[in-house]
């Protein structure tokens, strides 16, 4: 059966990187997870699951500590009237469920 | 040198005894972050503070007294919120209120940052102004429609202010980094390093664990590297948490953009010096040679009236698009003579689902309260009965947690004005008064 995203992570998160960015911080226990998820995570499938155009996507390791970290353009701007989380951290979830 | 985090956020709230610790040794600087945009336009437009008043009031009662005993100039930055004049006049409020009822005496410099809509204009048509993102293109409308517009200072105007010898620093809205960094390169240390530890110290306990952005923090400069050790014996910083700060709310874990250049972390080397203690070292800061401020500005965007409600029934939750598309072309039709076109916009936020019950916001943003009002009533009454295919639960399809309904939420503001301005220098928006409280 194929894994999902958070099953490999220790920590997923989203938060505002500004009004205009949201950004994803994926945290690993082990540097073989981490290197195993950047290998198979393309900026498509990002892009595809918050429906954004993938050469908006940045995704970014830093390996100091085992993670990834992954922005792009909010769909809606934070505040903006169609907006549904101000603060952007809930909007995690469709990345958690990528199947990898 | 020692500099101390208060917590986070001002208002956000601290342990007293991890004051008490903090100051037990000598603390050369004291610093807190009073804002931030993640709460949202609104805060700007209306010039209201995020934080609550008598919570703000608490963390600055407890530290003004022990920064001015120690003689440790105090550096708030992004007063309110979001830092306009408004803002910071309801600060220097408390300030006053705080030093009365405690008999203080001092001198503090007030940096104001907000900025003018003609300086703005100027900088645009000088093509000086520039995009973050291409979501927000700035148009000289966007400008002259904003309600307000601020800056957020760098160190500069305050590192001019602790030339003067003020006791507190109060600052309108300012980079976070500016609180911390400042006092460490006008006393002459790295701006790598001193910018690094302002972007973990500006949010306080958060780099420790357990975490916590309500707590006080404390980071020791010296020549070539900081160390980070929180006051509160009860946490502890370990180098994982401590690099994994780097990233939040970064939208590059390598890089820092500030307006005076930027902070490159990629070398950065961490490590634990003791149970507690984290040691940075090798941040490396790079000269910009285009100096520049981050504004940001909001619009009114209309009133807003939202009813929520809960729908628990599947057959309902199924035929939910149904549902709303029928009462939106419904509250159309039905005030296309009584209210003008585009006065409004409705929008349906739901959560949830069929698998357990949809959570269901009618949000209706009207270009006056009262078009709001009447948008939001006649959609909620037309969902609550409206028909759908294979009905069974017709005596309604909405669950009303509240009486009255229907909230009045008030002025809706949006972000017009978020991008970048080349200055000629770093001071050019700041407005330095120096008052004797």
């Amino acid at each position: 059966m194929m894994k999902k995203l958070i099953d490999y992570t220790k920590i997923l998160r989203s938060k505002n990187a500004g009004p205009l960015f949201i950004t994803f911080d994926l945290i690993f226990e082990t540097e073989e997870n981490m290197q195993y998820v950047l290998e198979r995570l393309t900026k498509e499938t990002v892009a595809k699951v918050y429906g954004v155009k993938p050469d908006k996507v940045d995704i970014i390791p830093y390996a100091v500590v085992n993670s990834i970290k992954i922005t792009f353009p909010r769909k809606n701007v934070s505040g903006s009237l169609a907006d549904v989380d101000i603060y952007g951290c809930q909007q995690h979830m469709p990345l958690a469920n990528v199947e990898i | 040198m020692k500099i101390v985090a208060l917590c986070g956020m001002l208002g956000y709230g601290y342990s007293e005894q991890a004051l008490n610790v903090a100051f037990e040794e000598k603390v050369d600087f004291l610093g807190v972050d009073a804002g931030s945009t993640d709460p949202g336009p609104y805060y700007l437009g209306s010039g209201k503070s995020f934080t609550d008043r008598n919570a703000v009031k608490r963390d600055l009662s407890l530290a003004l007294p022990k920064a001015l005993e120690a003689k440790a100039p105090f550096i708030i930055g992004s007063a309110g919120g979001a830092g306009s004049r408004e803002h910071v006049e309801w600060l220097k409020e408390i300030i006053k209120e705080i030093s009365k009822e405690k008999g203080l005496h001092f001198k503090m410099g007030v940096v104001y940052s907000d900025v003018d809509k003609d300086y703005v204009v100027q900088k645009l048509s000088d093509g000086k102004v520039f995009d973050m993102s291409d979501q927000m293109p700035l148009t000289e409308d966007a400008v002259l429609n904003s309600t307000k517009i601020v800056s957020q200072i760098g160190v500069a105007p305050i590192i001019q202010l602790l030339k003067t010898d003020v006791d507190v620093i109060l600052c309108g809205r300012a980079c976070d980094t500016a609180i911390y960094a400042a006092p460490c390169i006008y006393k002459g240390y790295d701006p790598g390093l001193a910018f690094h530890m302002a972007k973990i110290m500006e949010c306080g306990a958060m780099c420790s664990e357990p975490v916590a952005a309500a707590d006080v923090m404390q980071a020791y400069i010296s020549e070539d590297c900081f160390r980070l050790r929180p006051a509160n014996p009860a946490r502890r910083c370990t180098v994982d948490r401590v690099a994994a700060h780097t990233l939040y709310e970064q939208s590059n874990p390598y890089m820092i953009y500030e307006p005076d250049g930027a902070c490159d972390l990629s070398r950065s080397v961490f490590e634990q010096e003791d149970d507690r203690t984290v040691k940075v070292k090798s941040s490396v800061f790079i000269d910009a040679e285009k100096k520049t401020l981050k504004l940001e500005g909001v619009k009114i965007s209309g009133y807003r009236t939202v009813c929520p409600a809960t729908i628990y029934d599947p057959l309902t939750i199924e035929n939910v698009d149904f549902i709303t598309d029928t009462v939106s072309k419904f509250v159309k039709e039905n005030t296309k003579d009584t209210l003008p076109e585009n006065s409004y916009e409705i929008f349906f936020k739901t959560s949830g689902g069929k698998e357990s019950s949809m959570g269901i916001i009618i949000d209706v943003v009207g270009k006056t309260q009262a078009i709001a009002d009447t948008v939001c009533a006649l959609a909620r009454s037309r969902m609550l009965h409206c028909d759908y295919k294979g009905r069974k639960s017709t005596a309604g399809n909405l669950a009303f947690p509240f009486s009255p309904s229907d909230i009045h939420v008030g002025e809706v503001y949006e972000f017009s004005v978020f991008h970048l301005v080349e200055v000629d220098n770093l001071s050019e928006t700041a407005k330095i008064e120096i008052v004797e409280i």
